[in-house]
C-alpha cells in the first residue's frame, strides 16, 4: 500500500509501485483532468506537481511518490494557479483543451519560480509542453498577464 | 460545460429520461421545424423521400435560467460549441453568461450536416455555414414563443414586451425570466418561419464573446472520450499489425495472461485485444503477448522506392481533372518557363488526446462515448460490426481532444475496433479501447503522399501562356467506398487529390490538369484541409516562380489573375496591412481558397545558413460573417502552428514498410519556441459565414517558403523544407 498525499488528501493505493503515476491517478483514482499524451515524458500533458515542483506523471512511478504530495489540474490553489487559470480564461487559450492541464501546471511552476519571465523564459521553460492545437501565442501572452496578476513585472 | 447534463440527458434517444437527467429542471425545450437546406434535399433519395419534418430540438431552458445550445457538432477545439451559441443567443435575446452546450444524440434525421446531406458528422469546414439559417431560426422561434406565453399570461399586446438577457418585460415593468415562462412557451404554437435580425441589430454576432467551453478545459473537469467512467468498466489495447496490409497469423498470450490486471486476451480482425482491468496492466499484458504476422500482402517498401514509383505513374498517362486551352502548345512557344517537382510525406494527425472509445454492449443495444465526429458512419458501422440495427445504436458525443480529420475515418475504424472487442470479450463488461501514441503515429490514416510536376510559362508581356500539372496520390474517397465516394470522386479523378489546383480561381486560359491514383496498403484519410495540404504550396510557389520570371509584383501578379472581389479582397487588406512594398519585398505572399473561404497570408522569416525562423504571420481572411472574431483569430492562429510542424520537420517514413517514426521524438510537432507572432485581419461581411477551420492552413508552407526564396534565393519545393 503506497501513501500518497493528493489534492490535500491522504490517498492509499493498492496498485503495483511501478505503475506510472498517470495511471494511477486516472483509473484508480477517478482524477482524469491530468491527460495522457505519449506516456514517455515527451509531450506535458499529464504534469502534476509533486513537492511543488512540475513532474511528467507518466513517467514517475507510484512507488516514486510514497510519502509526497501531489497536485493535479483539479487541486491548484493559491495567488499564482488564480491568476494563471485566470489568464487562460480572460484570453480563451484553449481550443480543444487537452493539454491545457498540463500547460497551467507548468505555467503556475514556472511563475512561482520566475515571477516575471521574458518571452525566452516562457519558450524554454514551456517547450516540453505540446499543443497541437497551436494555442502557443495566447500561452505566452497569458503567462505575461498571469504574472502581472500574480505580481510579477512581467 | 455541464457534463452530468450531456452525459445523462441529451445522448439519449429518451427525451423524457433527458428531462429528468438535468441537475436544474427542465422547463423548456424546442422543438422546430427547420427543413434541409435545398443542397441536401437534392442528395436525398428521389423514389420515396417525403420530406423530412422531425422536430429539431437546438435549445434547452433549465429553472436555473441557463439556456443549453445543444450541438450537432463535434467540439475538437474549432470553437463550435461557442459559436453554435452565439447565433442561438443572439435570435433568442439569451444572457451570453448564463448559456452552456451539450451534445445532440446521434438521429441523423435530426441533426444532420445540412451540407453533407443525411449524414450527421463535422468536417470540411462547414459547421457555422449549414448551422448560419438553422441555429438563428430555433433561437427565433424560442423567442416568438416565449413572447407570445408572456403576452398570453399578462393579457398584454406582444408589441409591448420586450426580450432581454434571458427576461422577458412589459413596459409597465413586469418581467419573468425564460425560465419562468418555459412550460407556458413550450405551449405555444413552433413559428414557421419566425422573423430573423437584420444584421444592424446584432448585439452577439461579430463580438468578442468568451467561449463556453474555457471553464471546463481549464480546471479539468471537461469530459474527453478517455475520461469516460462507467461502472465495471474495463480497458483494452490492440497488438496492430506492424507492416500495413498484414494479418494475424497466431499469437501466443500465455504470458500475457499471467500478468496480473489482465483479463482477457481476444483475437479480433485488426490484431489481438488486451482487456484489463486498468490500463497499465493492459499495456504490460500487450508487451508479453507472442504474435506472428502474415506480411503476404503487406506493404514492404521503403518511401524512396514508393517515390520512384510515383515518378514512373507521372510518366505515364493520367486522367484528365481539368483541361482549358491548350497548354501544350502555349508551352512550347512561351518565353520563359519553369518546371518542377514537388514531393509531400505522409502525414499522422497526431491529435493531442489519442483515438479511444468507450462501449457498452448487452448483446442487443450499443452505447458509445467519445469523440465521434462522423455520428452517422459510426452508428452504422457499430450495428454491422455487432449485428444489430442502427436504432439500437445510442452514441454519447464527448469532447474530442483534437482531430484535424483522424476521428472520423469513412470506415469508422476505431469503432469497429470497439465493436469487434466487445463482440469477442466472454465477460460483458463495458470497454474502453485506448491507443497510445506509438498506436497512433504509426496506425495510419495518414495525408497521403503526393507528387506534383509542374511546367508553366509566361508570354513576352509577362502573362501565363501555359500551365501543365500533374498530381500522383492515393486517393482518400476512391481507395474504400465510403458514404462520400459517390460524389468526390468522378471518372476516377477524387476531387480531394487535386483540390486547390483543379479548380483554382485563379483564370489561367490554357490550363491541363492531370490525376495519378497510387495504390498502396497504407491507410489515407482527410487531414486538416485535405488536398489543399499541398496543391496550396504548388500553386503559390509556381506563381512566384512565374512572377519572378516577369519581373513582377508578386501581389499584383495574383490580383490580375483573380476575377471574384472576395478573393480580392484579403490580398488588399493584407497587402494594406503588412505595407507590402512591391516586387523587391523580402517577405513571403501566399493566396489560397479552400472551403469557400480565401486565405492572404504574408510570411516574415529569419533564414540563413541550414536554418529558418518564422518571425510573423499577417493574415487576411474573408469567411463572410465572422460569427466570433476571436475565434477567427483563434483558427489561423491555429493552423498556422498546425502547418509550421508540416515544412518543419514532420513526416512520416517507411522502412522496408515499417513505420519509421513513434512518438514524439522522433516526429515533433510545433512547439512553443517555434511559433512566431501570428496577426489576423477580417475582411468586414456581413454574408453567409464559410469555412474556417481549415482554411489558414494551405498558405502557410508556400508564404514561409516564398520568404525564404527572398532571403536565400533557394526555392523550397518539397515538404518538409531541406535547407541544406
Amino acid at each position: 500500500m503506497i501513501s500518497v498525499e493528493i489534492n490535500g488528501e491522504q490517498r492509499e493505493l493498492d496498485v503495483d509501485p511501478q505503475m506510472p503515476l498517470l495511471w494511477a491517478l486516472r483509473d484508480h483514482l477517478d482524477l482524469t483532468g491530468t491527460k495522457f499524451g505519449c506516456g514517455r515524458a515527451l509531450c506535458g500533458a499529464c504534469t502534476v506537481h509533486i513537492d511543488g515542483e512540475a513532474a511528467r506523471s507518466c513517467s514517475i512511478t507510484v512507488g516514486d511518490v510514497d510519502g509526497k504530495k501531489v497536485t493535479t489540474i483539479e487541486g491548484v490553489s493559491g495567488p499564482v494557479a488564480e491568476a494563471v487559470v485566470g489568464a487562460w480564461r480572460d484570453l480563451d487559450v484553449v481550443q480543444c483543451g487537452y493539454c491545457q492541464s498540463g500547460q497551467i501546471m507548468s505555467a503556475i511552476t514556472l511563475l512561482t519560480k520566475n515571477p516575471s519571465p521574458t518571452d525566452a523564459d516562457i519558450d524554454s521553460s514551456m517547450v516540453g509542453n505540446i499543443c497541437r492545437c497551436g494555442t502557443y501565442q495566447r500561452i505566452r501572452a497569458a503567462i505575461h498577464q498571469g504574472a502581472k496578476k500574480a505580481g510579477g513585472e512581467a | 460545460m455541464n457534463d452530468t447534463d450531456a452525459e445523462a440527458g441529451l445522448s439519449s434517444p429518451s427525451r423524457r429520461r433527458f428531462l429528468r437527467g438535468s441537475a436544474a429542471a427542465t422547463v423548456f425545450l424546442l422543438a422546430c421545424h427547420v427543413p434541409f437546406s435545398r443542397r441536401a434535399l437534392a442528395q436525398q433519395p428521389t423514389n420515396n423521400a417525403p420530406p423530412i419534418h422531425k422536430p429539431n430540438l437546438f435549445v434547452k431552458i433549465d429553472s436555473d435560467n441557463w439556456v443549453t445550445v445543444i450541438s450537432k457538432h463535434l467540439e475538437m477545439g474549432q470553437g463550435v460549441t461557442t459559436g453554435l451559441a452565439t447565433l442561438l443567443a443572439e435570435e433568442m435575446e439569451a444572457d451570453w453568461s448564463k448559456m452552456r452546450f451539450a451534445f445532440a444524440p446521434n438521429d441523423t434525421s435530426v441533426y444532420n450536416n445540412l451540407d453533407f446531406g443525411p449524414m450527421m458528422g463535422t468536417g470540411g469546414s462547414s459547421s457555422m455555414h449549414n448551422s448560419w439559417e438553422q441555429m438563428r431560426m430555433a433561437g427565433a422561434a424560442a423567442r416568438a414563443m416565449l413572447l407570445a406565453a408572456a403576452a398570453e399570461k399578462w393579457r398584454v399586446p406582444e408589441a409591448e414586451l420586450k426580450a432581454e438577457n434571458s427576461t422577458i418585460t412589459h413596459k409597465s415593468g413586469k418581467s419573468a425570466t425564460f425560465a419562468e415562462l418555459g412550460q407556458e412557451a413550450m405551449q405555444q404554437p413552433v413559428p414557421e418561419k419566425p422573423a430573423l435580425k437584420a444584421p444592424g441589430d446584432w448585439k452577439l454576432i461579430g463580438k468578442q464573446l468568451p467561449r463556453i467551453d474555457s471553464r471546463g478545459k481549464t480546471d479539468g473537469s471537461g469530459q474527453f472520450g478517455l475520461d469516460v467512467r462507467r461502472p465495471g468498466m474495463r480497458r483494452a489495447v490492440i497488438a496492430r499489425p506492424p507492416l500495413f496490409g498484414a494479418t494475424l497469423k497466431n499469437f501466443d498470450a500465455s504470458a500475457s495472461k499471467k500478468v496480473p490486471g489482465v483479463r482477457e486476451v481476444v483475437k479480433v480482425p485488426g490484431g489481438v485485444a488486451v482487456v484489463a482491468e486498468d490500463t497499465w496492466s493492459a499495456l504490460r499484458g500487450r508487451d508479453a503477448l507472442k504474435v506472428e504476422w502474415d506480411s503476404a500482402n503487406a506493404e514492404t517498401r521503403s518511401t524512396d522506392e514508393i517515390q520512384a514509383e510515383y515518378g514512373k505513374l507521372a510518366d505515364g498517362k493520367g486522367l484528365v481533372a481539368a483541361n482549358r486551352g491548350n497548354a501544350t502548345g502555349t508551352l512550347a512557344s512561351a518565353e520563359k518557363k519553369v518546371k518542377s517537382e514537388y514531393f509531400f510525406p505522409y502525414l499522422a494527425h497526431a491529435p493531442m488526446e489519442p483515438l479511444n472509445g468507450v462501449l457498452e454492449f448487452d448483446g442487443n443495444k450499443a452505447k458509445l462515448w467519445g469523440g465521434s465526429q462522423l455520428q452517422t458512419i459510426d452508428t452504422n458501422v457499430l450495428a454491422k460490426t455487432l449485428g444489430i440495427e442502427p436504432g439500437a445504436v445510442t452514441i454519447h458525443t464527448t469532447l474530442g481532444g483534437g482531430s484535424f480529420g483522424r476521428r472520423g475515418t469513412a470506415v469508422g475504424d476505431w469503432v469497429a475496433e470497439l465493436a469487434s472487442i466487445s463482440k469477442a470479450i466472454k465477460e460483458k463488461t463495458p470497454i474502453q479501447l485506448v491507443w497510445t501514441r506509438e498506436d497512433d503515429i504509426q496506425g495510419g490514416y495518414y495525408r497521403p503522399m503526393v507528387l506534383h510536376r509542374v511546367e508553366a510559362g509566361i508570354d513576352k508581356d509577362g502573362n501565363i501562356a501555359g500551365w501543365q500539372h500533374k498530381i500522383v496520390t492515393q486517393s482518400i474517397f476512391a481507395s474504400t467506398e465510403t458514404p462520400f465516394t459517390s460524389f468526390m470522386v468522378k471518372d476516377g479523378v477524387d476531387h480531394s487529390s487535386v483540390e486547390g489546383v483543379a479548380d483554382t480561381p485563379y483564370q489561367i486560359d490554357n490550363f491541363s490538369v492531370l490525376s495519378y491514383n497510387a495504390k498502396s496498403p497504407v491507410s489515407v484519410n482527410w487531414w486538416r484541409s485535405v488536398g489543399n495540404t499541398h496543391t496550396a504550396h504548388v500553386m503559390e510557389t509556381t506563381l512566384d516562380e512565374l512572377a519572378k520570371l516577369a519581373g513582377k509584383d508578386p501581389l499584383e501578379f495574383r490580383l490580375q489573375l483573380l476575377e471574384d472581389e472576395r478573393d480580392k479582397s484579403v490580398l488588399q487588406l493584407v497587402a494594406e496591412k503588412t505595407s507590402w512594398r512591391g516586387a523587391g519585398d523580402k517577405r513571403g505572399l501566399a493566396f489560397h481558397k479552400s472551403f469557400g473561404t480565401p486565405v492572404a497570408l504574408v510570411a516574415e522569416v529569419d533564414a540563413g545558413e541550414g536554418d529558418f525562423q518564422v518571425r510573423k504571420i499577417t493574415a487576411a481572411v474573408n469567411c463572410g460573417t465572422a460569427i466570433n472574431p476571436d475565434i477567427v483569430a483563434a483558427q489561423v492562429e491555429g493552423a498556422v502552428g498546425f502547418a509550421l510542424s508540416t515544412l518543419l520537420r514532420n513526416q512520416i517514413t517507411l522502412d522496408k514498410g515499417r513505420v519509421v517514426q513513434s512518438n514524439f521524438h522522433n516526429f515533433i510537432p510545433t512547439h512553443i519556441a517555434d511559433m512566431p507572432e501570428v496577426e489576423v485581419h477580417i475582411v468586414p461581411s456581413t454574408g453567409t459565414p464559410t469555412g474556417l477551420g481549415e482554411p489558414g492552413l494551405p498558405p502557410l508552407a508556400p508564404s514561409v517558403g516564398n520568404a525564404i526564396t527572398a532571403a536565400t534565393g533557394k526555392r523550397m519545393y518539397s515538404m518538409p523544407f531541406l535547407m541544406t
